[in-house]
């Protein structure tokens, strides 16, 4: 069955039909050509597929395209949309991509843990990233990336 | 998979109009979470979605004189992020916290997690330690049904066609009390539980035990809340109740655990949990903030 949804993605105002079993990552990957958001699991369980979606991480794996009707859809592409973020420069630094595969998810998520809780500790900043898998095993050099990174913004806020 | 159809109701009654219209054919859809996995796996296919997401009356938490009322559109990060159920609920908003990851969290229901009522489900221990009461509704009406009757079995409820549940409600505690959740996970982000615990207590030493994982349904142990009743457990009480839930529980062996460990651990987790929930206790009457 054809459903005529819209969202605004990265900005722009889209329009599409989609079948309603198509998953929001077939629509943005295949349809939209929005390949940040990576498929591997399937089941939302690795993070590769994050999206924001209305502010909050979503697994766009597992979400159909439906179901994202009338949201605001940002992926990292929308995210870097005037350059490189400070969290994306923090991550460079730190080496903290090996593939590259899980860091769109990771940077995603980051970004929602330092809205939601701008002074997180390690357990803290551990905990909100536990549902994104990096394949490569790169955890310390992440976590110590967004260390680094909430560091920066308390500078940033004193001065 | 399969091509359904996909309804987006904004009132109850419209979304209980296509319930009772398409019965077991169609499906509720909240979070998604497990089951867009579950239609993906070919172990579901629903012929109709109902999305409940456009009901906003199902999306609030409130308090009533002596009641919490958790709304079944509520997700794990609403309730996580609740000051209400942080002070008045604490083993959920624990439970809550050790569900899935963000990602999930911010999607998965409550409601959504009790109904799927796979063993492992997080919601449940917390719910069954506070004797909660579920609003099920449907064209006839609304009724309220204990969790206690709610699981039927692995994936069963006691909903019948035409049902679904609007709300989740709990009484407030009115004397002091102390309660824990703890879960066995492999590692954090991503894993069902392989032993879930929750213990309240009270000032009268009236204690309350559920697990989730280590049996078909989530479920209460009273014979072990019994042996411990009215007074502050000493080792020989607490060995006899972690005696008696051992007897109790089946778990299975699978992928994540033996029978043997799993049965370990709710002897151990028990102990952890009780004491924590009794710290909590005595931390409430002294006025201290846990």
């Amino acid at each position: 069955m054809k459903k005529e949804i819209s969202f605004i993605l990265n900005g722009n105002e889209v329009s599409l039909s989609v079948s309603s079993d198509e998953k929001l990552l077939e629509v943005l990957r295949n349809t939209l050509g929005i390949t940040s958001p990576k498929y591997s699991c399937g089941k939302g369980e690795c993070g590769a597929c994050t999206v924001l979606l209305d502010g909050k991480t979503v697994r766009s794996c597992i979400m159909l395209a439906v179901e994202a009707d009338k949201s605001e859809i940002v992926t990292l592409e929308g995210f870097q949309k005037n350059g490189l973020t400070n969290i994306q420069k923090v991550f460079l630094k730190h080496n903290a991509f090996q593939c590259g595969f899980c860091a769109p998810g990771f940077i995603l998520s980051t970004d929602e843990l330092l809205r939601e809780n701008p002074e997180p500790n390690e357990e803290e900043i551990r905990e909100a990233l536990a549902g994104n898998l990096c394949r490569c095993t790169g955890y310390k050099n992440i976590i110590e990336a967004v260390e680094e990174m909430v560091k920066i913004r308390k500078e940033g806020a004193e001065q | 998979m399969i091509n359904f159809e996909y309804r987006k109701p904004t009132s109850l009654e419209e979304a209980q109009n296509l319930r009772a219209e398409y019965g077991f054919a169609s499906h509720f859809l909240m979070g998604g979470t497990d089951l867009t996995v579950e239609i993906d796996q070919g172990l579901l296919s629903p012929e109709m979605l109902i999305d409940l997401k456009g009901i906003d009356a199902l999306k609030i938490i409130r308090e009533e004189s002596d009641e919490i009322v958790i709304g079944a559109g509520v997700t794990f990060s609403e309730l996580i992020k609740s000051s209400l159920i942080q002070l008045a609920f604490p083993s959920l908003h624990e439970s809550s916290k050790l569900v899935a990851s963000v990602g999930v969290r911010n999607v998965a229901t409550l409601s959504g997690n009790i109904c799927h009522a796979v063993p492992s489900a997080d919601g449940a221990a917390p719910l069954l330690i506070r004797d909660a009461e579920l609003t099920v509704s449907s064209t006839a009406g609304s009724h309220s049904v204990s969790i206690h009757d709610f699981f039927q079995g692995p994936r069963k409820t006691v909903l019948s066609e035409n049902e679904l549940i609007t709300e989740i409600r709990i009484k407030k505690n009115k004397a002091k009390f102390g309660e824990h959740y703890l879960k066995l996970g492999r590692y954090r982000g991503e894993d069902l539980a392989q032993v879930g615990v929750a213990v309240s207590v009270d000032e009268k030493f009236q204690y309350k035990i559920a697990y989730a994982a280590v049996s078909p349904v989530p479920m209460r142990i009273p014979e072990a809340e019994e042996v411990l009743q009215g007074q502050r457990p000493n080792q020989p009480e607490i060995e006899k109740a972690i005696e008696i839930i051992k007897r109790r529980v089946s778990p299975i062996d699978d992928i994540r655990a033996s029978k043997e460990y799993r049965l370990y651990m709710c002897g151990v987790m028990f102990e952890k949990v009780l004491h924590a929930a009794l710290q909590r206790m005595h931390d409430a009457q002294s006025g201290k903030k846990s």
